[in-house]
């Protein structure tokens, strides 16, 4: 029996009529719904952008790195002894179940030379492998083969940082570049990746075979020797396991007893960075809570003004109950403005909440990602914030007595 | 069957410890197409009755029937239905909805009861031009005199065709000229729609625009006589 579009009319003209103190309730929801979707922005871009630094890193990934060994008693750190080998790389590749691809990694910092462009960068010496082992695909042109690695052959793959800088627009496939002074023929070029979690640029590199790293570039008195060994694991359920197996083999091959340290390390990166993105998602999480904090004030607002109303409207709600008005005529009355407060508040609160994000981008420099579940759950818990909040005026005003009501002054 | 049936009402308050009568034993019956007045000096027990009869109060003790209905018995807004079909209030100082135009005042009954849009206005722009308000739909109250809102407050008590007209003083915010005009306009709606007028009063003179004159004092129904019209 209840007239849904004349009740939202009344309404309306109600809160027209304080235009003032209706913009001002309507400021505290506007307020929180915000804040609430430009915190949850703020949150959802962090763990966005560590998200897409795992993936750029490639997945499943495991990092031997030599040393921690004890020397005499002294302790060194990681990565300050040669003690792996490329022997160590194939029989981890063969021997262990868990892992699925293998590639040895022995790098250093060279001049580059290209007609009378030069640049100086990181070139690794590496195998096939490490383009699967970091979910590298190739621009352009063909990765190195294993045939390349055992012949040592004068190839490599440029990283985009280092085709920008020598050869600009062309496409360097084919070209004969100096390395060291060493001629290298270019056989492809490298999907650009971007920066790497720690921010360095990993698209200034430039991918050899290991066997010519170590023979024609990077000379070490330790033939076969590597400076790091990358180890992609089969899964991440079994990431762990894959860890332990390497440990195990390798203390086998290195001779290593029971109450020896390991003069070796295994870092899990993958783990990490999965740790860093639960923890931005906390993050992301505890930030909305506090916004949310600041809807429920807005609420309690909506409420108090309503109550205000309330008392300065017993009259009417006395004459409206004299012609009528039933229980629930007088309570979806208020209820309904309470609605259209927090609804519109609603509504500009995501207008705020989005360009508040897109400020936030362009003054801080955070990226934020407005999702769509945060714009209805903020515009949803609006609404039932104005439902909350307004049950308790509406119920007061219904309960009027009728001739108390029309005496009122 | 009478229209209004009052059995031995009483209605007692109680103000904190001490019990006000407000109402003793009071018996009454009103027929169909009456013209009743209710007089008596203020704390007499008239409006404690007017309340009674419009549904707005339930009787301490007692029956009332209202058109055969114990009214006694039925809920908030079972009692919010009868007001809205039965009754028609027209108050002293109007009650009309402020910053609301004379056609949505009028319209409200029928809000409540539930009728779509269109109707409304149809009917609510009858029942103003009925009482002499045609064309002034749009104005507010607060731009309508006194006597004119009196009438938008009749159209509204009109509009749902209620068999009964309760006016509680409807012209004691008026000069005398315009009181009469409203009087009037009460007497022809009695007698030409058939419409049960039963009002409160303190004035002789228009208590004389009824055929019968009930009188209250200190909750007591002391007197009930037909005007003998000169």
């Amino acid at each position: 029996m209840i007239n849904l579009p004349s009740t939202i009319r009344i309404s309306f003209r109600a809160l027209r009529v304080n235009k003032m103190r209706s913009a001002l309730t309507m400021l505290g929801i506007i307020i929180g719904v915000g804040a609430v979707i430009a915190m949850i922005a703020v949150g959802a871009g962090a763990s966005k952008r560590i998200a897409e630094q795992i993936s750029s890193m490639g997945s499943n990934l495991l990092m031997l790195l030599p040393g921690a060994t004890t020397s005499g008693g002294v302790r060194m750190g990681a990565g300050t002894q040669p003690t792996l080998t490329m022997g160590d790389a194939e029989a981890i590749l063969k021997e262990c179940p868990a892992v699925s691809d293998v590639a040895p990694v022995l790098n250093g910092v060279a001049q580059i030379v290209y007609g009378h462009q030069n640049w100086s960068t990181g070139v690794v010496g590496t195998t096939p492998g490490m383009l699967v082992v970091r979910d590298w695909p190739l621009a352009s042109g063909r990765p190195f083969t294993q045939q390349d690695v055992k012949s040592a052959t004068k190839v490599c793959l440029l990283g985009q940082t280092v085709v920008e800088n020598l050869f600009g627009d062309m496409d360097p496939v084919g070209h004969v570049i100096r390395i060291k002074k060493i001629p290298f023929t270019v056989v492809g070029v490298l999907a650009s990746k971007g920066q790497s979690p720690q921010g360095q640029d990993q698209d200034d590199t430039i991918y050899v075979p290991v066997t010519t790293a170590q023979k024609k570039l990077f000379g070490t008195t330790f033939p076969g020797m590597v400076r790091i060994i990358m180890v992609k694991g089969k899964s991440a359920d079994t990431l762990s396991v894959a860890e332990r197996q390497i440990t195990q083999l390798l203390k086998q091959r290195h001779r290593i007893g029971p109450k020896q340290d390991n003069d070796f390390t295994v870092r899990n990166l993958t783990q990490f960075m999965q740790t860093a993105e639960q923890s931005t998602k906390v993050m992301a999480l505890l930030l909305g809570a506090i916004a949310s904090v600041s809807l429920l004030v807005g609420g309690i607002g909506i409420m108090n003004i309503m109550l205000v109303s309330v008392t300065e409207r017993t009259r009417e709600i006395g004459i409206r109950m004299a012609i009528g008005a039933k229980t629930w005529d007088i309570r979806l009355q208020f209820i309904i403005e309470a609605l259209i407060l927090s609804l519109i508040g609603g509504f500009a609160g995501i207008i705020i909440g989005i360009s508040g994000s897109k400020i936030i981008t362009l003054l801080a420099g955070w990226s934020t990602v407005v999702s769509p579940f945060s714009i209805v759950i903020a515009f949803g818990f609006s609404g039932l914030v104005g439902i909350f909040f307004g049950f308790y005026p509406a119920y007061k005003a219904s309960l009027l007595d009728p001739i108390e009501a029309l005496r009122y002054e | 069957m009478s229209l209004i049936e009052a059995h031995e009402i009483i209605k007692i308050y109680r103000l904190g410890d001490i019990e006000v009568h407000a109402l003793n034993l009071v018996s009454l019956s009103i027929e169909r197409g009456d013209f009743v007045a209710i007089m008596g000096p203020s704390g007499s027990g008239k409006s404690t009755f007017m309340n009674i009869l419009g549904c707005l109060d339930k009787p301490s003790d007692g029956r009332y029937l209202l058109e055969g209905i114990d009214v006694g018995g039925l809920d908030r807004d079972a009692l919010a239905g009868i007001r809205n079909k039965k009754i028609g209030f027209i108050f002293q100082g109007f009650n009309l909805l402020p910053r609301t135009s004379a056609i949505e005042n009028v319209e409200l009954p029928m809000l409540y009861d539930g009728m779509p849009s269109k109707e409304r206005k149809e009917h609510a722009l009858r029942a103003l031009k009925s009482v002499g308000l045609e064309g002034r739909g749009d104005h507010h109250p607060n731009q309508l005199s006194g006597g004119q809102q009196q009438r938008v407050a009749i159209a509204r008590a009109l509009v749902n065709n209620a068999p009964i007209i309760l006016a509680d003083e409807p012209t004691g915010n008026l000069d005398s000229k315009t009181s009469n005009e409203i009087m009037e306009l009460l007497t022809k709606l009695n007698e030409e729609s058939d419409i049960t007028v039963i009002l409160v009063t303190h004035e002789n003179d228009i208590a004389a625009y009824s055929r019968r004159i009930i009188r209250f004092l200190d909750g007591n129904l002391v007197s009930d006589e037909e005007v003998v019209k000169s």
